[in-house]
């Protein structure tokens, strides 16, 4: 499997998958630098990875969105590339239009890093393969914008369409008010574009892929790409 | 030209004779730049020129020190040919003016400090103390100081992984924002300040320089009053999108040749950036100031030498690489300006349009800046509290109140505005003894931690400091590692005052003899005076981080109760303290007592070392599964506290469980958890040293903590300990 990380100025997590993708594949994605709007051949996956691109002094992702390196990611997402966006790159991915929705400012309006629990909705897709259907992860979050927004149509959409792929869940997987962390949506976590090639999850998977980390509930993430994509 | 007037002199908080010292070394009067410059240079906060003289008492050296104060920080091996780079400063007096901006410019100022010397900054820790609770401001300056200190780290992308918070009234006027980084280097990629090479070109990087800031120095080294808010515009305000791209850009540039000096624009900006580096190579500097990127028109040499924009350095580059330099700034986006050049004329000669603006000898002023042996008296000996004449408040009433109590209570509203996991390496988060870091890339890891209880130090400075130091390695060693060495943060009020003086001189005494005895020296510091309002001082509170090293990061231990049936086991208790510990200063007394009073507990140096050894043997050893060191709130409190760690409860058979013994904060004791097949073998081995005090056991809705025939569920002692923080911040 081929990757590449997308680096923008401000990306900070962007080693962090870096090392994740890695030690699941055995091979070191390329790092890809944001002003060269041509991404590397024979690609198999793209990550947009978390952070701050630009500083994100604007709304979150407005920025990066403009970016020569993304007009690369939306023609390899055309050709069905598979790409990844994880909390920055969410953001990312909704403002240049690859995923619908927003993320706007969590409920209690404040940076909120902590682990919760996420219900796979789906497995259905080249991202979660090697999770059970229902299951119940644990992954942290790290975020000030990760509010899930979208309109009545989308929201069926995403419904009808088996796109919602991670919903924000109490331990026993009960999807609460109580358990959802920002104020998402239907308490959603992650999405899935029509095409179900590209996915954008407010949590951080690469964060809890290594046991020294105290889990390894992220790992299943990269396998399933893994598996997918080779 | 401005006249110097005398009330010009004043407002540059230059005294008459440190005006006339200006006179004889120019033999001239000074222009209105060249006084600013003085000003700066020989503030408070710059010179410490209050400090100096009990500063240079503290041990500084160790076969693993590489770099002791001097430098932007402290420099220890750590084996691997890496070492840590760290150093902890205090950013208070525009903290309480502008919270946000206050506390995220001092996370950015140390980060800058650290990747300064080549390092990558890997972890950030923030000490805070605020005023108390219900004080109409209090609300308000966690708030802004939280966020400014997540809004920095988070986007810089550099874990914040802990760190302490007091409350106290005596800093209504005056709260603490005491912020350290600790960074990793390569030990043959250390950059220093020293200046070299007559002709070398001066080289400005980072942002634009604008007029913010401008007098922050002078503005730390006065006391408060009413007109502080009136400061406000001295304030910075941080950028930490520019930071990261000054990191990478940095540490990108640090990975070539090209770099003979460098030195991180902080307090007094680029005059002492510029002073330091020439003074430090023993040589000269010209500067060209209209070559500096200027934030906005009009702005005059004064301003650009005082002002004090963050995310700024000064660089002195091998001759004829500049292009390899501006590359890289200008691939991250950044400012990149030759704005001089070093000379054999140790002056420094500063010129705008054309015409010279100022013209000082550096050496005579870095060498006369004024160093006061200032007048000191003892703090006079707080009487020792006899444990008898305290009431006795049943221990299940106690514990709740203890554990929900503001100096006791969680942090985790906090800690979760902070990212703690942001590259990849956090191995213990925040709420334990010590942060844990992983060393990128291998299995060992960086233990850190910032202590001090300023209530211990008031009532007896030699005391407090030497505890400060004693918990700070205390917290490393009860997470399995090897403390290696200190940062040192000294707070206090106006060191005119005599008592006050005695306070700093008093703690720098208890620091130094527990640095020694613990092998423990200082490598970096800051000093922070004049923290008072309206004459009332702060509680003398000399903050210390301390870092040290996890060979094996499986034989780490957390404070988390890890299996039912395992024994608690209390080690480094003496036989005589068992039925009657400390209580003087204790939370208890101060707390359910409503007092706060008495000498604070005493801190044997030698107990401390063979007992910490001990425990850190065992820790290696893998004999126990769990370990927290005793410390605010004494032995209950540590043991409630692994229970709610470990969500699992604990069934205790202490004999004559008095107030004293449950709640004194007598010092050098750990709790750890035994498993039961190496419980005799320990106890033996130990004999006095340990006591077996009950079993580990019970979990889900029913988990207690149990005591001579009552208990106390795991979920009030979880409701009042979690609860308090959100409680106060209306959230």
């Amino acid at each position: 499997m081929k990757s590449a990380v997308i680096v923008f100025p401000g990306s900070n997590c962007d080693r962090d998958v870096a090392v994740s993708l890695e030690q699941t594949t055995g091979r070191p994605p390329v790092m890809h630098w944001h002003a060269d709007p041509a991404l590397p051949e024979d690609l198999d996956l793209v990550v947009v990875p978390g952070g701050f691109s630009y500083g994100d002094y604007l709304r979150c992702g407005a920025m990066a969105a403009h970016a020569a390196a993304m007009t690369g990611v939306r023609k390899a997402a055309e050709r069905g590339v598979a790409v990844l966006g994880i909390c920055n790159g969410f953001q990312v991915l909704c403002e240049t239009g690859l995923l619908p929705g927003a993320l706007m400012r969590n409920r209690d309006l404040r940076f909120l890093c902590k682990d919760v629990h996420l219900r796979v909705e789906t497995t259905d897709t080249l991202f979660t393969g090697h999770y059970a259907p229902g299951q119940v992860i644990r992954i942290p979050i790290a975020h000030h914008d990760g509010n899930y927004v979208a309109d009545l149509a989308t929201q069926c959409a995403l419904e009808d369409e088996d796109r919602v792929v991670f919903r924000y869940c109490d331990p026993a997987g009960k999807v609460t008010e109580d358990a959802n962390p920002n104020g998402s949506l239907d308490n959603i976590a992650g999405i899935l574009s029509e095409e179900r090639t590209v996915l954008g999850l407010m949590p951080h998977p690469e964060r809890l892929a290594d046991p020294r980390l105290g889990g390894t509930d992220g790992r299943p993430l990269f396998a399933s790409l893994l598996e997918a994509l080779s | 030209m401005t006249t110097i007037t005398p009330n010009i002199i004043a407002e540059h908080g230059l005294t008459a004779e440190e005006y006339q010292r200006v006179l004889d070394i120019l033999g001239r009067a000074p222009n209105l730049t060249e006084l600013g410059i003085f000003s700066v240079m020989w503030s408070e906060h710059c010179s410490y020129k209050s400090s100096k003289k009990w500063l240079k008492t503290l041990p500084t050296s160790a076969p693993w020190v590489i770099q002791g104060p001097g430098e932007n920080a402290g420099v220890i091996d750590i084996g691997d040919d890496l070492t840590a780079v760290f150093k902890m400063e205090s950013h208070n007096h525009p903290s309480f003016i502008e919270p946000y901006q206050g506390a995220a410019t001092g996370v950015g100022g140390i980060l800058r400090d650290v990747f300064t010397m080549g390092a990558r900054p890997v972890a950030n820790l923030n000490a805070l103390r605020f005023g108390a609770p219900d004080h109409p401001k209090t609300r308000h300056l966690i708030s802004g100081v939280v966020a400014g200190i997540g809004g920095y780290g988070n986007c810089v992308g550099v874990p914040t992984v802990g760190g302490e918070v007091n409350f106290h009234p005596d800093y209504n006027g005056n709260i603490l924002v005491n912020a350290m980084t600790v960074g990793i280097a390569p030990a043959d990629r250390i950059f220093y300040s020293k200046a070299s090479g007559v002709g070398n070109p001066v080289v400005y990087v980072g942002s634009k320089t604008g007029r913010d800031g401008i007098h922050g120095a002078t503005m730390a080294s006065a006391e408060f009053n009413a007109d502080s808010e009136e400061k406000r515009p001295t304030v910075q305000v941080g950028d930490p999108f520019t930071e990261k791209l000054l990191i990478e850009a940095c540490l990108e540039l640090m990975a070539t040749d090209v770099i003979v000096a460098i030195q991180d624009m902080g307090a007094a900006g680029l005059t002492s950036s510029s002073f330091e580096m020439a003074s430090k190579g023993g040589l000269g500097v010209e500067l060209t100031l209209d070559r500096v990127p200027m934030r906005e028109e009009g702005m005059t040499p004064y301003e650009l030498m005082l002002s004090e924009s963050q995310e700024r350095m000064l660089m002195v580059l091998e001759p004829g690489k500049e292009p390899v330099a501006e590359a890289i700034f200008r691939k991250w986006g950044l400012d990149f300006a030759v704005i001089g050049h070093l000379t054999d004329t140790g002056r420094m000669v500063l010129t705008w349009n054309g015409e010279t603006v100022a013209d000082l000898p550096i050496d005579p002023l870095a060498e006369a800046a004024p160093e006061y042996d200032r007048p000191w008296e003892p703090t006079p000996p707080a009487p020792v509290v006899d444990a008898a004449d305290v009431p006795e408040v049943p221990w299940t009433e106690a514990l709740p109140a203890l554990m929900g109590s503001p100096d006791l209570a969680s942090r985790r509203w906090i800690w979760e505005q902070y990212d703690h996991m942001v590259m990849g390496d956090t191995v213990q988060r925040p709420g334990g003894d010590a942060a844990v870091v992983r060393i990128h890339g291998s299995e060992r890891g960086l233990a850190m931690t910032t202590d001090c209880t300023p209530r211990y130090v008031r009532a007896d400075p030699v005391m407090g400091g030497r505890q400060a130091v004693a918990e700070a390695w205390r917290n490393l060693t009860a997470a399995g590692a090897r403390p290696l060495a200190v940062t040192d943060n000294m707070n206090f009020g106006n060191p005119e005052k005599p008592l006050i003086m005695g306070q700093f001189v008093g703690a720098c005494q208890g620091l130094a003899e527990a640095c020694r005895a613990l092998d423990f020296p200082v490598v970096s510091g800051n000093v922070s005076l004049y923290n008072e309002t309206e004459g009332r001082a702060i509680p003398p509170t000399p903050t210390i981080g301390g870092v040290g090293v996890i060979d094996d990061l499986d034989r780490m231990a957390t404070v988390t109760f890890k299996a039912p049936g395992e024994a608690i086991v209390v080690i480094g208790e003496r036989p005589d303290t068992r039925e009657s510990g400390w209580l003087g200063q204790s939370l208890y007394l101060r707390e359910l007592c409503g007092r706060e009073e008495g000498a604070p507990p005493p801190v044997d140096l030698e107990h401390e070392r063979h007992v910490g050894d001990v425990v850190r043997g065992l820790i290696q050893a893998g004999r126990v599964s769990a370990c927290h060191d005793v410390s605010d709130g004494g032995l209950l409190v540590a043991v409630a506290e692994m229970a709610l760690a470990g969500d699992m409860g604990a069934a205790l058979t202490l004999a004559a469980p008095s107030a004293a013994a449950l709640f004194g904060e007598d010092q050098g004791r750990y709790v750890v958890t035994v498993p039961a097949e190496g419980v005799t073998g320990l106890l033996a081995e130990l004999g006095t040293l340990a006591r077996h005090i009950g079993d580990t056991g019970g979990t889900g809705p029913d988990a207690a903590i149990t005591l001579g025939g009552a208990e106390v569920a795991l979920s009030d002692l979880r409701a009042a300990h979690e609860g308090w923080l959100p409680g106060v911040m209306g959230a």
